[in-house]
């Protein structure tokens, strides 16, 4: 089996967030940056699926040199081989394009993108990438189960889970769930020495559009100071949330 | 040129979303002077849409539609969008449409913006307000494309009356095929989810262990709400991990978020900030949430949520 894991190289979940050149452009002073979240249960998974039926991973992102350290990180946590597409996107359309090109030399069977990042929080690739490549697509995917060419995937509903059988090839979009957080593989000494010797291949981008376009950053108002209400006074806290914010 | 929403339903009943969509889509229809059409699936009676400003309806009506399917959803809304002219698509942020969105911006070669948060600020060329980096940002985004779709935050706009008359049609299926099969949907009934909640009560750490989760529920019981934990409960397998809400979770944008004996970590507040009013139970004064809240209390949630549901049956009784 041969799994694709995407990768986005994002802002550690602590960063504070700001914008430079007349909020026009994130301000990545000081940011470290990581593997988004939602990529990284899908990278453990496909780990699994390497350790426990041989599956090869490999993992991809779409980016210039900066996001070379995550995907060596990912390397260090086991994935096989690595590319990255050296191209700086503007859009998630853009990003599932570029996928789209390797993933037609590649004739991967599992493809797996988190349901979204945490800096665009687009929603977009893993779901486009499905349709540009004509794949069954399962997002918001929780469990993940694969038997000779058969997939059983759950997914996430409002208020529940839905099970899912299709064949493969198949594409996910991963979450929390899918591996537990104990999962969660931290590189070891032997595993970073090796990723240092496993293939990063640069791969130059094809031609692709953009469908839309960021012109300007905002943070949000500043907000008033907190209202504090005394433990033994709780009906001003009703009174307060039936007539002043009128929202019970 | 028309607008188009899919209009969500469940057991044959339109959701809440469903309202909230079509306010959204009439007030754009209205600004573009065009029809605002709303496709169905397998949902008996769309009359009430009419009462939200819709004034086309397109039914359709199969079996095999009975349950979301995203591919299958997907073939009608393209078909539907092209025969009709569709320029604007407009989806919920709910989790079926947040499936379905980004395989109907390939199929219908349509730009696509998610969590979109109010009226476009222009139409030529069409600029939305989104959030972005786990609503610890704003980002202006234009779709200059002949198609587009718009995901509606869920919560942001809300459901406005306004009568249209209505014309209702049913649509022609198109055969479904391939591997794809649901096998099961195993769904908690009888309980408000976190996606379509007005209130949600959310517990951390602070409450010491699951047996004490009654405390949330019967909060969440006496005011209609769902509940909601930190990455670490769920972690820990007290509660399920479709509760953990927050960066790595689910985003939350209810009108009112009580957090009980929850920090406030900056992952937990960015994925809860969009909610409009928000309370804090915490026997800490110096947590970061009371930085983040409207209103707090600082107080030991074993005294004061017991006597808080006291006092909301009390006011429900009298
Ligand atoms: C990559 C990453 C992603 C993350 N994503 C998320 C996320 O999506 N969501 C999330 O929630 N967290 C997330 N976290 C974790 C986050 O950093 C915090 O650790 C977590 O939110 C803390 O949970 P808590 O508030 O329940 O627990 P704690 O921080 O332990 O807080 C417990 C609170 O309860 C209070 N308390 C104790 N006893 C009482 C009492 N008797 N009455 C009232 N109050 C009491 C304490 O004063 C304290 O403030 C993430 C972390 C990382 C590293």
């Amino acid at each position: 089996m041969k799994i694709l894991v995407c990768i986005s190289n994002v802002p550690d979940t602590t960063s504070k967030i700001n914008f430079i050149e007349g909020d026009k452009e994130f301000d990545r002073k000081g940011i470290q940056f990581i593997i988004n979240p939602n990529d990284e249960f899908g990278l453990t998974r496909a780990i699994w699926f390497q350790q426990k039926q041989g599956a090869n991973v490999t993992v991809v992102s779409v980016g210039n040199a900066s996001c070379e350290p995550t995907l060596r990180k990912c390397l260090a946590i086991g994935a096989d081989r690595a590319f990255r597409v050296d191209l700086e996107p503007s859009d998630g359309f853009q990003v599932a394009q570029q996928l789209q090109a390797h993933c037609q030399n590649e004739n991967y069977n599992l493809i797996i993108a988190g349901r979204e990042s945490i800096d665009y929080n687009g929603s977009m690739v893993p779901g486009m990438l499905s349709a540009l490549l004509g794949l069954n697509f399962v997002t918001n995917c929780v469990a993940l189960e694969i038997t000779e060419n058969k997939a059983q995937a759950s997914r996430e509903i409002d208020g529940g889970i839905e099970t899912i059988s299709c064949g493969l090839p198949l594409v996910i979009g991963a979450q929390k769930g899918l591996v537990e957080e104990k999962d969660l593989i931290i590189p070891n000494m032997r595993g970073i020495m090796q990723a240092r010797q496993k293939p990063l291949k640069v791969i130059p981008p094809t031609t692709s559009e953009t469908r839309s376009e960021v012109i300007h950053y905002e943070k949000p108002a500043p907000r008033g100071e907190v209202k504090l209400v005394e433990a033994n006074n709780l009906d001003q806290l009703i009174d307060l949330l039936q007539n002043e914010a009128k929202v019970i | 040129m028309a607008v188009l929403i899919y209009a969500e339903s469940e057991k044959n009943l339109l959701k809440k979303s469903a309202f909230e969509l079509a306010s959204y889509g009439r007030a754009i229809a209205d600004k573009k002077e065009c029809d605002l059409i709303a496709v169905v699936f397998n949902l008996k009676d769309p009359s009430t849409l009419s009462e939200y400003g819709v004034n086309e309806v397109i039914s359709f009506e199969d079996p095999t539609l009975s349950a979301f399917k995203a591919h299958e959803y997907g073939v009608h809304l393209t078909s539907t969008a092209q025969e009709m002219d569709v320029d604007l698509v407009v989806l919920s942020s709910s989790a079926d449409a947040k499936y379905l969105a980004p395989i109907l911006s390939v199929s219908l070669m349509a730009g696509y913006a998610s969590n979109v948060v109010a009226l476009p600020e222009s139409y030529a060329p069409l600029t939305v307000n989104r959030t972005c980096y786990s609503n610890k940002a704003f980002n202006t985004t234009i779709l200059n494309n002949e198609i587009n779709i718009i995901g509606l935050s869920n919560n942001t706009f809300g459901a406005h009356k306004k009568s249209t008359p209505l014309n209702v049609k049913s649509g022609e299926i198109s055969p479904s095929s391939g591997s794809f099969k649901i096998e099961k949907v195993e769904k908690v009934t009888g309980k408000v989810t976190i996606a379509d909640a007005d209130i949600v009560i959310s517990g951390g750490r602070g409450l010491k262990g699951p047996e004490n989760w009654h405390l949330i529920e019967d909060l969440a019981d006496v005011l209609g709400a769902a509940t909601a934990c930190s990455k670490p409960v769920s972690d820990m397998g007290w509660r399920p991990h479709s509760e953990h809400v927050g960066q790595t979770g689910k985003p939350v944008a209810t009108n009112l978020y009580i957090a009980v004996g929850v920090s406030g970590a900056i992952q937990h507040l960015a994925g809860i900030n969009a909610s409009k009013v928000k309370v804090v139970i915490n026997n800490d004064p110096e947590a970061p949430f009371f930085k983040a809240a409207d209103y707090g209390i600082v107080g030991d949630a074993f005294e004061v949520v017991p006597a808080l549901i006291e006092k909301l049956k009390d006011l429900q009784n009298s």
